[in-house]
């Protein structure tokens, strides 16, 4: 046996007594960790295979196996963390670069944990949402500069003429994941939960599959640098078309998808031939300044003939904030900007857990910025980049956001156990992977089923916080900081994201 | 009718089905104590076929005229002609097997343990739900009333 230096990182705990050796979690892990042994009639257990996904411990039928963490004890060391010792270790292994998936586990500050939500108490009444109207619809596109309403008749009807808009039932959308990336189940399961609440989801830059064109009315189309599966029907059957420039979880890189995973019907999604690898390229190889990205909007809005309204999604970097007024001046009429606790199915670990900024800080700063150069209007700020719940949705559009996409949190809704092993291609949920015996273990019926039900709770406790807050349209909250305070920040967190500490009065 | 309808492009091939209709049809109808020892006292009747990525669960059709029911010879097979469900009357049932040389679909089992009789699936009559549709974690198998989507998918063509 050859020396191994790292140890497993979860121990598979079976209880004998319960375990009645029905060989379920044998036929159910795509790791091989288990084994039934005919001689002794029993189940055995490879712990170092075990990448703890929990799909044994959830289908066993006598709750007989706990999967649970193993954690070598190193000597004692607050500098040379167990994962720095670990990660050496299995690069010195594989002379590569450490590659994981989904968004950065790393405990960076979470400013929305941060973040407090008003509530209404004497001088303001609170709304009950049970008995009255509760307003969330949300729409996304460039607003005019003002309007102009004329009267007809007895009827007064608006003159000025709105550009194309995107409306949503909630002001959460499903986020760009391409059928590549995870499996058609998943897409279809997200598309359709698209559909049943009346918002919208992303096709990523995977390109549009054949049976998920009867969605296209609730998709929102990407071009990405690879330019996987565009043409002129792609961009004119959806409702919106995102121009992808960067990803939270991996700013400044590009996408790769190995040959041995485009298969003969994502060869015909992406129109790349079958076995080729598909490589997004970092960059897109035709922009290279803000001059170039209004090119391409506009080549994509006379594409569609105006009808549609184009965006750009960009990662939270650094220079967010001057990047965000570009592309608005560039003529986008959606902004999507995505922070750095965002996931992926495959990025360098290095990457994912050291580049970019907090989405709440760039959201802040970039509504601070359009707002002050008097274009906040011309375009709708969506967010994404870990949105673990309808609170953090709140706060998000408190701080200036027009609507938040969420992918992570979908992905949990359809089983996902953030075991971050997406890249490996083995999902045992059925979610990241492209193996006809694991693709089949997403029934997009319950996806969809359980995915509605997530929407569906989140925008009741969205109208939960608003009537507390005595706001009964959400319109009135967007950009209302006056509604946060922060805990346990410093003056510069606070003066970015611009609310007041904690105790402070209006 | 009540029918188990099979969606095989869903059928992951965990036999969980198969389990829980052991267990069902166990002295104990638990879990634990039906698999004691490692061996169930019964066997399934519902039995699961896999080919690779392939895989679905197969039990009992009750079909209109069941040819098994015919081939009976000693009356315990029988059709009740107000559910449709075909039922083997273990304490009748002799174990000539004649029913399993006849079934079109081959889910009617020798259980040796009996004390050799025909074993096939009884559509759960006394439970809601059969147990195995119950307990399909990815709802591959449904119990469909046929008469209520007569020309529907499921209906009686």
């Amino acid at each position: 046996m050859p020396l191994k230096l790292n140890q497993s990182e979860f121990v598979v705990e079976r209880d004998l007594n319960k375990c009645i050796s029905c060989e379920v979690c044998v036929r159910q892990c795509s790791n091989d960790v288990h084994e039934f042994d005919a001689d002794d009639k029993t189940v055995l257990s490879e712990c170092s295979k075990c990448i703890g996904c929990h799909r044994c411990e959830s289908l066993c039928p006598t709750e007989a196996i706990t999967i649970r963490k193993k954690e070598a004890e190193f000597k004692e060391n607050s500098n040379w963390q167990p994962a720095h010792i670990k990660n050496i270790y299995r690069q010195a292994d594989s002379g590569g670069v450490l590659l994981t998936g989904m968004g950065s586990d790393k405990p960076h500050t979470v400013y929305w944990d941060h973040i407090l939500f008003n509530a209404a108490q004497v001088t303001n009444p609170s709304i009950d949402p049970l008995r009255e109207p509760m307003e969330i619809k949300t729409f996304i596109g460039a607003k005019p500069e003002s309007l102009e309403i004329e009267k007809i008749g007895d009827e007064f009807k608006l003159k000025t003429k709105l550009g194309p808009h995107l409306e949503l039932s909630t002001p959460i959308l499903i986020s760009a994941m391409s059928y590549g990336s995870i499996s058609l189940n998943a897409c279809k399961s997200l598309a359709s939960a698209a559909e049943a609440f009346g918002t919208f989801y992303n096709t990523g830059e995977g390109g549009m599959h054949k049976e998920l064109a009867r969605y296209a009315k609730n998709t929102i189309v990407q071009v990405a640098s690879g330019r996987f599966g565009v043409d002129r029907q792609y961009l004119r059957s959806a409702a919106a078309v995102e121009i992808k420039i960067g990803q939270g979880a991996k700013p400044g890189i590009g996408g790769h998808l190995p040959g041995e995973k485009v298969t003969a019907d994502i060869s015909g999604t992406r129109m790349i031939p079958q076995g080729s690898d598909a490589i997004s390229p970092a960059p897109h190889h035709d922009i290279y300044s803000i001059e170039d990205l209004a090119q391409l909007i506009f080549a994509i809005k006379e594409a569609t003939d105006y009808l549609k309204p184009v965006g750009v999604k960009v990662s939270a970097v650094h220079n967010i904030a001057p990047i965000a007024s570009g592309i608005v001046r560039a003529g986008a009429d959606f902004v999507s900007i995505d922070g750095f606790r965002g996931g992926t199915g495959a990025a360098p670990q290095a990457i994912r857990d050291n580049v970019g900024i907090p989405i709440e800080l760039a959201l802040a700063a970039v509504d601070t910025r359009l707002r002050e150069e008097g274009i906040r209007h011309k375009a709708a700020i969506i967010v994404a980049g870990s949105m673990r719940s309808s609170s953090d949705i709140i706060k998000a559009i408190a701080l200036g956001a027009d609507a938040v996409y969420i992918a992570t949190a979908a992905l949990i809704a359809l089983g996902c156990h953030l075991c971050q092993k997406c890249y490996t291609g083995k999902c045992n949920w059925g979610i990241a992977t492209q193996d006809p015996y694991l693709t089949k273990r997403l029934n997009p019926s319950i996806g969809t089923r359980k995915l509605s039900g997530l929407l569906r709770a989140w925008s009741l406790e969205i109208k939960e916080m608003l009537g507390g807050a005595g706001i009964n349209a959400i319109e009135s909250l967007r950009g209302n900081k006056e509604h946060l305070r922060g805990i346990n920040l410093s003056e510069t967190e606070l003066s970015i994201l611009g609310i007041k500490h904690a105790g402070q009065a209006w | 009718m009540k029918r188990i309808f099979i969606d095989e492009q869903y059928c992951i091939g965990c036999r969980l089905c198969e389990i829980y209709c052991q267990v069902k049809h166990s002295k104990s109808k638990k879990i634990l104590k039906a698999f004691r020892e490692g061996q169930p006292d019964v066997m399934s009747r519902v039995l699961v076929e896999e080919i690779g990525s392939n895989s679905f669960a197969i039990q009992c059709r009750h079909c209109k005229d069941a040819p098994c029911v015919g081939a009976c010879i000693s009356g315990a097979m029988t059709k009740n002609e107000n559910t449709g469900v075909v039922i083997c009357d273990e304490e009748k049932c002799v174990g000539c097997w004649s029913c399993i040389m006849v079934c079109p679909y081959g889910v009617i089992k020798r259980d040796l343990k009996a004390s050799k009789v025909a074993s096939k699936c009884d559509l759960c009559s006394d439970e809601e739900e059969p147990v195995c549709v119950k307990n399909c974690p990815n709802e591959a198998l449904k119990i469909i009333d046929t008469d209520k989507n007569i020309g529907g998918e499921y209906g009686e063509k």
